[in-house]
């Protein structure tokens, strides 16, 4: 059977708000603009979920459930349709997005209230909402690299919407820059998957995965590892991993809900999802799924370790959300695709959460985001404090909370699996005690101690204050201005309902994949594994690397000594507890340590409280370079010496040649005449000299 | 009879006059009467020609014997039609600048 979903619409709907906002919103008060958003949105959401529960599996719609609009695009035997696809994979992230954008569309409302520009950044909100869709439900890489490009430029123009601040328009134009480094990685991917496959499209017979499933694997450094090695670069530019994840932190300079929204939930989750995606890929190319594993492992900590020394709250929150987005990269580098998506779902939730947590706190202290100016806002704002809790316990792993569930999938998953192995595990586990540290310190730094709104900041901190200087106005100005009725004030409902919905699904958005040794079904997996096993099954059993057989493996080693499981289970449990107690520690029971300890390795601090010099190190080995090698080769060489000399001899020859000629341009008539019969007469010169010679 | 070559002679003579006079005189009426000089030296050489090919035809047909006689008509006419404009121009020159000397209607020059 099959039904029309008519999927398209779900998409549209965004658009068809961004456009109305984008183009008449001007003129509209802020409550029409508001209706305008949230209608389409929630519309999409619902649509969405219609369809969900219309296709869901068993309800007799075959999944992959494709619906092809139109041809866009037909040279030689390639095509590729304006076509969607709707699978279980799509499934989640589309509920996923238009859920937890549904949501922070809510928080917008209330936090964006006093900004001006109101209902630009409902258009952009929208907009990106469309393109966002229009990338979970392609059904092939052309439509889905659409979205890929828009949710860029959607992400740009949302960084950048405090425009008029430079550190803002410097963010934005850095985040769209670096993301074009990966895309173009991306983009050579494709045409080699064009040149090998000569088609984009996901599934089908002709599609790329099934041609997938009857290659053999690519144990070497053949077109397949490079495709997908292609495919993975682009996906670190977009998912924010080493070494392009430098523009992510950075992009915090847009307003908080957009934080939230794309550079925590959704957007930074496109690398993931399309890794998982083109699981049929990576599984016949071991070595690109080693690196994968690899790069996820290095960013997840490194991200860490970075977050351990910000002071900027959503700094914090944004080095986390890279090094969470490094756990997922390390899911699929060890082929458990659906645990990196499981874990993309969970923290789509916490983050937003922790986000949107944080914009209620700076909301509440007058726009300011040094936490060191923060403190004791438990009793103040009780119920940000309590969803906030809420999502740092998810987030930090601790049990029966969201975080914990996908965390420790992974981190089984990688103990396990050939890619990983306990080195990888290890750093992992370590990361997630980093994770539980830093995220407990900002709670214990926002929530606990005095309110010290006009804290000196130290001379130790003075370079990060400086550093982090700009940043401060980011949500500011309007907040100061319309909130200055003194004193901390808890945010409006329309700010905390979403808040508290985020906060119910951080809680129980795990159940969905309890583990079989806690007597759980891991439902997720369940349900992800049709979509992860259309790829080569083959492959996968054959070298043990597939999802196919790490998911029978664990199975297996779950069933034979579940006690290995459990003991993996209780140390990242573990290792989360240690960071709580170490954060409660250092910034609540002993405050004056941190201070001590970081004199005590001063040099270590100032880097990682300079995060590593990696944006002064690419600054000095490709940005300075380039620069250079534009300002004296291409500018003033190519440009100013070859081209405008060109064009500049041109005119100056054609000058000088008009000159001597204007000459002959006497006003004398007879020596007009006297050309004429010279030239006559050379004329009937040659004729006469062709009749001699003939 | 007269050899073909005697009228060219004649008609180049007359038309390198007819130049000599172009160039070398400065009033527009005597310029004007050089051009017909070597419209007319053109006119001889096509009736020569015409005159010729009549008496020694040549057996393909390829070459029209009367179409010379032809062009003189055409020349004549385009002659006639050059004159009357011409004639026009050299009164309204005259009456603006009033002088008939071509190197002093120089005011196209740069």
């Amino acid at each position: 059977m099959t039904k029309n979903l008519h999927l398209w619409v779900i998409p549209v709907l965004p658009l068809i708000g961004a456009a109305i906002n984008g183009l008449l919103g001007r003129r509209f008060k802020n409550a029409m603009v508001s209706a305008v958003a949230l209608l389409f949105t929630a519309a999409s959401f619902g649509w969405a979920a219609w369809a969900v529960w219309t296709a869901w599996p068993g309800s007799g719609i075959a999944l992959p459930h494709i619906e092809t609009l139109a041809t866009w695009i037909t040279a030689g035997t390639f095509s590729a349709p304006f076509g969607f696809q709707l699978d279980q994979l799509s499934m989640i992230m589309v509920l996923v997005v238009t859920g937890v954008g549904f949501l922070i569309h809510i928080y917008s409302v209330g936090y964006m209230a006093h900004e001006g520009g109101y209902y630009r950044f409902f258009a952009y909100l929208n907009l990106f909402m469309f393109f966002m869709l229009t990338l979970v439900l392609a059904n092939n890489y052309l439509l889905m690299f659409v979205g890929w490009e828009g949710v860029g430029l959607a992400s740009y123009l949302l960084i950048g919407f405090f425009f008029l601040k430079d550190s803002a328009a410097d963010a934005g134009k850095k985040a769209f820059i670096v993301n074009r480094i990966g895309d173009f990685a991306f983009l050579i991917g494709m045409f080699l998957l064009i040149q090998h496959c000569g088609t984009l499209t996901f599934a089908g017979d002709s599609g790329v995965f099934a041609q997938m499933a009857k290659l053999p694997q690519d144990t070497g450094w053949g077109w397949i590892t490079i495709t997908a090695l292609c495919l993975m670069f682009g996906a670190t530019g977009k998912s924010a991993q080493v070494p392009l994840y430098v523009w992510l932190p950075d992009a915090m300079e847009g307003p908080t809900p957009v934080s939230a929204l794309i550079h925590a939930a959704t957007m930074v989750t496109a690398g993931i999802y399309m890794i998982a995606r083109s699981h049929a890929i990576f599984n016949l190319a071991p070595h690109a799924l080693q690196i994968v594993a690899i790069i996820g492992c290095i960013t997840a900590i490194f991200a860490a370790t970075m977050g351990l020394a910000q002071t900027d709250i959503k700094r914090v929150l944004a080095y986390s959300t890279v090094s969470q987005l490094g756990y997922m990269f390390l899911a699929c580098g060890v082929a458990a695709y659906s645990a990196g998506i499981f874990h993309l779902m969970t923290h789509a939730f916490f983050k937003a959460l922790l986000f949107l947590g944080a914009g209620s706190v700076i909301h509440a202290v007058g726009g300011e985001q040094d936490m060191r100016r923060m403190g004791g806002l438990r009793t103040k704002i009780p119920i940000t404090f309590w969803v906030v809790t809420i999502a740092t316990i998810a987030i930090a792993g601790i049990p029966p909370f969201a975080g914990f569930f996908s965390k420790d999938q992974i981190l089984g998953a990688v103990f396990h699996s050939p890619y990983g192995g306990p080195v990888i595990w290890a750093i992992g586990l370590i990361t997630a005690g980093l994770t539980s540290f830093y995220m407990f310190r900002l709670w214990f730094m926002t929530f606990f101690g005095e309110y010290k709104p006009d804290a000196d900041l130290g001379d130790a901190h003075a370079l990060a204050a400086a550093h982090a200087a700009p940043a401060h106005g980011a949500d500011s100005h309007g907040h100061d201005d319309s909130h200055g009725h003194g004193g901390v004030h808890e945010s409006p409902w329309v700010m905390l309902a979403p808040l508290v919905l985020l906060a119910v699904l951080s809680v129980v958005g795990g159940w969905v994949g309890v583990p079989e040794f806690l007597r759980g079904h891991n439902e997720i997996e369940h349900f992800l594994s049709p979509v992860m096993q259309s790829g080569p099954a083959v492959a996968g059993e054959a070298t043990g690397a597939g999802h196919d057989a790490t998911a029978s493996h664990a199975d297996e080693a779950a069933q034979e000594k579940p006690g290995e499981e459990l003991i993996l289970a209780g140390s990242s449990v573990g290792v989360a507890a240690l960071g709580l107690f170490f954060a409660w520690l250092l910034y609540y029971k002993r405050p004056e340590l941190p201070d001590r300890i970081t004199s005590k390795v001063h040099g270590l601090y100032m880097m990682v409280l300079h995060k590593y010099y990696v944006d002064e190190g690419y600054g000095a080995i490709f940005v300075k370079p380039l620069l250079a090698l534009s300002t004296v080769v291409l500018w003033r060489g190519v440009d100013q010496g070859v081209i405008d000399g060109l064009v500049n001899g041109a005119g100056a020859a054609s000058q000088g040649v008009g000159n001597e000629l204007r000459q002959m341009q006497s006003g004398n008539i007879r020596s007009y005449a006297a050309w004429v019969a010279i030239g006559g007469a050379a004329i009937v010169g040659y004729m006469i000299w062709l009749g001699v010679t003939r | 009879m007269v050899p073909l070559s005697w009228y060219l002679i004649l008609s180049g003579i007359l038309f390198s006059l007819g130049v000599l006079g172009f160039l070398l005189k400065r009033n527009i009426i005597t310029i004007f009467m050089s051009i017909e000089l070597m419209l007319n030296a053109v006119n001889l050489s096509f009736v020569a020609f015409a005159n010729y090919w009549n008496t020694h035809p040549v057996a393909d047909k390829s070459i029209v014997p009367l179409s010379g006689q032809v062009f003189v008509f055409f020349v004549m006419v385009v002659a006639a039609a050059e004159a009357a404009v011409g004639l026009a121009i050299i009164i309204s020159v005259f009456r603006t600048r009033e002088t008939l000397n071509v190197d002093r209607v120089n005011l196209l020059k740069l």
